[in-house]
């Protein structure tokens, strides 16, 4: 059992030392291309500690900020911290991390709770992955000191079951965590408790979406509902309740670490930080990237990513998967934050970046995000349900060159409409993909049309 | 078979007594009788909503919203393709294709003999060896397009 932070350093020290004398401890290569442009916050441990071993996150300061907050720090400490990083969620909205859990630590009740979203439901993204399978502590302690700050004494993640590893990793880590006393009742004395529960998404994308997933916790469908109320106020079994990207909770233990002003000076004035990227598709080096916010997609694509693959053309860069939206190239000087990818029409969403090269179809591109979402939506509202699978027969019309100039201007309306009247994230933003290739590749729809 | 002497529902019966026979813990419940009897069939929904004190269209309705619940039994093999974004960009249709022509059948099916089920999946988040797909869960890394079985084929019996 660890009661203080005294012992805990004290265990970091005993186990760096076994560590040196025994150095299996791996280093990246940081020389290459790959890794200059780099800078790994999230991901600074991947590949560099065992995940299954908690001494070992501990013996690389883990732990030490959730100490540091239940020894020096109140929770309003904590909040206030959060709130100078600048740290928005990683999760796709951007929203400020620091005010969620205000609003959460202001509202009375006796319980409360803290979910971390693993649901990874973007179809091409694997940070979350890469970060519960490689440093698994990380979001423990992430979402301890979350708890500390909001007054919730329990934790939920929620993990695709498509995730063994995860889930496997996270189960022996809160084991861990919980024998070592550093989850648990009274955590180092310091009247803090808080346990943390796994339970298993079942392949539904809707999933992700805050009302869905609190309603499959609860064991049901997962169908959103109407906001408000907010989490916030009602969530998990009605209580507040504070949601979270693995992501974002990653961040949370170096930010309280380091300071609030340390994060804030990396990146782009308003998103603070890194963002881990998913860099994809017909690209040479592909893999998890971490930049500061603000890299261009050109240091990405070319820098990092090594180029197109076969020396192709280079065509689009699809971010934010089935709510996000193609760029082409004479924006790949883009400086990546949330605002600026709003603008042109994308969104940053949890981090997939797919690149295409000349032999992509644009319309065949956004037909596919839009199948997924008319095969992933739950159906409770019609212009989702029904628009989606509209907008799918209607694409396939341009894909086999039979449209009439009355579907193209058919598509463009109905892309507003299932925009603007669906309840949740999941319709509201199934329009995209087709309204950015539309905004930038219109000729490809119009080889659709037959002037017959 | 009756479920008193069958022993995979005395196993399902100790998960759910774990559980304290929770009606939110349905999902759990699901999960784990997916991975004791391979797939959900009609009678032991049955049973899960009796134990739990639930509706079956209840049970049925949360097994048949959820993509990675299997409501038929499964063959000796499976391949699951993944047609998420990044394996889609490198041609993951194309092999669906190029298996369902192989044997007959179509995503979501299995052969007559047993022998193999098709199944499809939105990523296993392995994107970086996309296109990838999954044989008897093992992962298989940048899948030929042309011959998408290679190596796989004399497995399958
Ligand atoms: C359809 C839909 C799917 C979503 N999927 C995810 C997901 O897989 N992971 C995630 O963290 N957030 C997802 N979100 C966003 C969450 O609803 C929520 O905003 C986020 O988890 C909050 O955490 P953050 O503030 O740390 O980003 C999704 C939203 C929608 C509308
Ligand atoms: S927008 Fe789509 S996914 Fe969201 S509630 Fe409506 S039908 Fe369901
Ligand atoms: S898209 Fe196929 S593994 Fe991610």
């Amino acid at each position: 059992m660890i009661t203080s932070k005294q012992e805990l350093q004290e265990l970091a020290q005993i186990k760096k030392a076994q560590n040196d004398s025994n150095p299996k401890e791996k280093t990246l290569d940081t020389s290459s291309a790959f890794y200059a442009k780099q800078k790994r916050i999230v991901l600074e441990n991947e590949g560099i500690i065992d995940p299954e071993d908690i001494e070992d996150y501990i013996a690389h300061g883990g732990y030490i900020s959730l100490f540091k907050a239940l020894d020096e720090m109140s929770s309003k400490d904590v909040i206030e911290e959060i709130k100078i990083s600048g740290l928005r969620g990683r999760g796709g909205g951007g929203y400020p991390t620091g005010l969620k859990w205000e609003s959460v630590s202001k509202v009375k009740s006796w319980q409360k709770y803290i979910i971390c979203n693993g649901d990874e439901g973007d179809p091409g993204a694997f940070m979350d992955r890469a970060v519960m399978e490689s440093d698994p502590h990380r979001v423990l302690e992430g979402m301890a000191i979350a708890g500390y700050a909001c007054g919730a004494d329990k934790g939920y993640i929620y993990v695709r079951a498509e995730y063994p590893i995860a889930v496997d990793r996270l189960t022996k880590a809160i084991k861990q965590a919980t024998k070592l006393g550093i989850l648990g009742e009274n955590v180092a004395q310091s009247g803090f408790s808080f346990s943390i529960e796994i339970r298993l998404g079942a392949g539904a994308f809707v999933c992700g979406e805050g009302t869905a997933l609190i309603a499959s916790i609860e064991g049901g469908r997962g169908h959103p509902r109407q906001k408000p109320p907010h989490l916030s106020d009602n969530g998990l079994w009605g209580r507040p309740t504070v949601l979270n990207n693995v992501e974002t909770l990653a961040n949370i233990a170096p930010i309280i670490k380091n300071g609030g002003e340390w994060f804030r000076n990396i990146g782009t004035e308003k998103s603070s930080g890194t963002k881990v990227f998913a860099l994809t598709g017909r690209i040479k080096n592909t893999g998890l990237v971490e930049v500061p916010m603000g890299t261009t997609l050109r240091e990405l694509v070319y820098d990092i990513g090594g180029g197109v693959e076969d020396d192709k053309k280079f065509k689009a860069i699809q971010s934010g998967g089935p709510s996000g939206g193609c760029i082409p190239e004479h924006l790949l000087d883009l400086k990546v934050d949330y605002e600026s990818l709003k603008e042109v029409g994308s969104i940053m969403g949890s981090g997939g970046l797919i690149v295409m090269d000349d032999s992509s179809n644009m319309v065949e591109i956004a037909r596919y995000f839009m199948d997924f979402c008319a095969s992933e939506s739950c159906g409770k509202c019609t212009p989702c349900r029904v628009g989606t699978t509209q907008l799918t027969q209607l694409l396939d019309k341009f894909i086999a060159k039979k449209a009439t100039k009355e579907d193209f201007t058919l598509l463009k309306e109905m892309c507003e409409v299932v925009k603007s009247t669906s309840l949740c994230g999941l319709g509201q933003t199934a329009p995209n993909p087709v309204l950015s290739t539309i905004k930038y590749f219109e000729d490809e729809y119009l080889a659709g049309v037959c002037n017959d | 078979m009756s479920t008193a002497t069958d022993d995979r529902y005395n196993k399902l019966e100790k998960v759910m007594k774990k559980l304290g026979y929770e009606k939110n813990s349905l999902i759990e419940v699901l999960h784990s009788t997916q991975g004791i009897f391979g797939y959900l069939g009609v009678d032991t929904l049955k049973f899960v909503a009796k134990r739990l004190k639930l509706s079956y269209s209840k049970v049925y309705g949360v097994a048949t919203f959820y993509n990675y619940f299997r409501l038929k039994p499964k063959g000796r093999h499976n391949i699951v393709v993944c047609l998420g974004t990044a394996c889609y960009i490198k041609g993951s249709e194309k092999i669906l294709q190029k298996i369902e022509q192989r044997y007959g059948i179509k995503a979501g099916e299995t052969t007559s003999d047993e022998a193999l089920s098709l199944l499809t999946a939105r990523c296993f988040g392995s994107c970086s060896l996309a296109p990838v797909i999954v044989f008897d869960e093992e992962i298989k890394a940048k899948v030929s397009l042309e011959n998408p079985l290679c190596g796989i084929e004399e497995s399958i019996k």
